[in-house]
């Protein structure tokens, strides 16, 4: 099945444009790494797969239906960059997080004993039961990386979706992330990651989409690295920063 | 504290305030209906306790209706002002509050003027809270076409709304015999029987909603581009937050007044926020700092005489920095374990 399909899509903020004509499909299973130099897209390529922007033209469907129709938010879990990097000062807890990942299944009504079961599964699976009734706002990166991980997981996702989820992460949780992110992969989860550090990509995904505003490569990532997408890509990044300085 | 330990506390306190509101809606509708047979018997009643209160306490206080209408009024403002302003100050829209005060202030010289050049009676405080909501309809529209809640569309409509206020005011100055200072600053004597059953029905209407969107709300002031792709209508809830400041200011004008409003809004949410350990305890812990705020500063402003929208904020803020003590010192009883 295919879990997102983009068809020649286009956006710009005011005349500067983000993604020109970009077409690209993920299907179920895939664990798709999405890079680019900074400034390239990435974020608002992303934002448009999930309908947190609309496309100026082309055509967008999540899950076999066109986003903007697409209602069953619990489907995907998505991890953003500010939700990460954010200090905040609100006091939430990490279990009062993870429920979050049920609000979408109950609606208005009440969360069950059964959901409560699933966030505790939820925050098992990513190792910080201890962390439970800490506030989130007082973990560090990693574990912070965690708890959302854990919310998208509660809320039984099909999609999960992260934007840079390991900046100021240290090494060492770095890898245990990455290696999470696999398992949960290999159980059949879809994952778009963006990430900056192209070594860490190519190690983990399976397939990848270069972007510079255009699409450089998409398809699998054996033949990304025998490919010359990369430094077209952030070649032309070069271009562009020179042509404007 | 143990968490359960803190918990039942918490429950206690909330029970308590529950309590305390459900008697003083219970006043303010006997209040009303006390022309009626059983109502007025029970009315008599409430009477009866407040002579009895003035007697144990020595005061010259809870005998007189209009009092029980401030103080009913206040209570029910320590409800739902820390209630919905645990929301705003977790999305940082703290002086959004502020903001509608001076819209709301805008109604209340519409409606006076309103009243004044025609023969319609107008009730002040439902033009403040005409006013006030398409005000919170406006912060609302700005906000969304200048992509924040930046500071700049708020203090746009803060000094606007409050310069309308002044020129209808000054326009119709002569032709109303009603003091506007009473708005400016608050007042116990401007608590109306109105004005106290239109706070009772909000009130309930409030909790009713913020217990219906709990889940919702805290949502989008969590991590609101979560709640967008997991597709919670963002915006409904964005309007229906700030609608719902709107009529909690309204309200809590009467007693605060305008320039204070705002006040109820953030302290007892900022105190609750040092010693909370969750969300929920935050909601809670304001509530009751608002309790403690309302019925302290009605104690001070009773005792000596003075203005109660002051001696509520002074007292509001005094429960702050007592929390910043208690959570430093707990901080360091933490770190030397």
């Amino acid at each position: 099945m295919t879990v997102v399909d983009l068809q020649n899509v286009t956006f710009a903020y005011g005349d500067q444009p983000a993604v020109r004509d970009v077409s690209l499909t993920v299907e179920e299973g895939d664990f798709l790494g999405l890079i680019g130099p900074n400034g390239s897209g990435k974020t608002t390529l992303l934002h448009l797969m999930l309908g947190l922007h609309e496309a100026d033209s082309g055509r967008v469907e999540l899950f076999g239906e066109p986003v903007d129709a697409f209602d069953e938010g619990e489907r995907i879990g998505y991890v953003s960059q500010q939700a990460t990097s954010g200090g905040g000062t609100m006091p939430v807890t990490v279990r009062e997080a993870v429920t979050m990942g049920r609000f979408a299944h109950v609606g208005h009504g009440r969360i069950r004993e059964e959901d409560r079961e699933i966030v505790a599964d939820a925050i098992e699976t990513v190792g910080i039961e201890d962390l439970a009734d800490r506030q989130v706002n007082q973990l560090s990166g990693g574990q912070r990386q965690r708890a959302y991980i854990a919310r998208a997981l509660a809320s039984e996702a099909d999609l999960l979706a992260l934007d840079e989820p390991t900046v100021g992460v240290d090494a060492e949780s770095r890898d245990a992330f990455y290696q999470l992110l696999e398992s949960l992969n290999d159980d059949g989860i879809t994952i778009i990651l963006i990430e900056h550090d192209i070594g860490v990509v190519t190690d983990r995904a399976n397939r990848i989409a270069c972007i510079n505003t255009e699409l450089y490569h998409h398809g699998d990532t054996e033949s990304f690295v025998e490919s010359d997408a990369l430094t077209e890509a952030y070649g032309a990044t070069g271009q562009v920063v020179h042509h404007h300085h | 504290m143990h968490r359960e330990t803190r918990l039942r506390l918490e429950l206690i306190g909330i029970g308590a305030t529950g309590l305390l509101a459900a008697v003083m809606i219970g006043f303010l509708a006997l209040d009303y209906l006390q022309d009626y047979a059983v109502a007025g018997a029970l009315y008599e009643q409430y009477r009866i306790a407040g002579r009895l209160l003035d007697y144990v306490l020595g005061t010259n206080v809870f005998r007189h209706p209009f009092m029980w209408r401030s103080i009913a009024t206040g209570i029910l403002i320590g409800i739902v002002a820390p209630l919905v302003g645990t929301y705003l100050v977790h999305r940082e829209m703290a002086l959004i509050g502020e903001t509608l005060a001076h819209t709301a202030f805008a109604g209340v010289a519409i409606g006076l003027l309103f009243s004044a050049t025609t023969d319609l009676g107008v009730s002040l405080l439902l033009a403040a809270l005409v006013v006030g909501i398409l005000g919170a309809l406006g912060v609302q529209w700005l906000t969304e076409h200048t992509d924040t809640y930046g500071d700049v569309p708020i203090a746009i409509m803060l000094t606007g709304s409050f310069a309308v206020g002044t020129l209808i005011i000054s326009y119709g100055r002569g032709m109303t015999g009603i003091n506007v200072e009473d708005y400016l600053f608050g007042s116990i004597s401007v608590v109306t029987p109105g004005g106290a059953r239109l706070m009772a029905v909000l009130s309930v209407l409030v909790v009713a909603v913020v217990i219906a969107t709990y889940k919702q709300l805290l949502f989008i002031t969590f991590d609101e581009q979560a709640a967008r792709v997991a597709r919670l209508n963002v915006t409904w809830y964005n309007t229906l937050l700030i609608v719902m400041t709107a009529v909690v200011v309204v309200g809590a004008m009467q007693i605060l007044g305008v320039i204070l409003v705002a006040a109820m809004l953030v302290i007892p949410v900022a105190a609750a926020t040092q010693i909370a350990h969750s969300f929920r305890e935050t909601l809670f812990c304001s509530i009751l700092f608002g309790q403690v705020s309302i019925l302290g500063g009605f104690a001070v402003s009773i005792g000596g005489s003075l203005p109660t929208g002051g001696s509520i904020v002074v007292v509001a803020i005094a429960c702050y920095l007592l929390a910043i003590a208690a959570s430093s010192r707990s901080t360091t009883a933490i770190s030397t374990h």
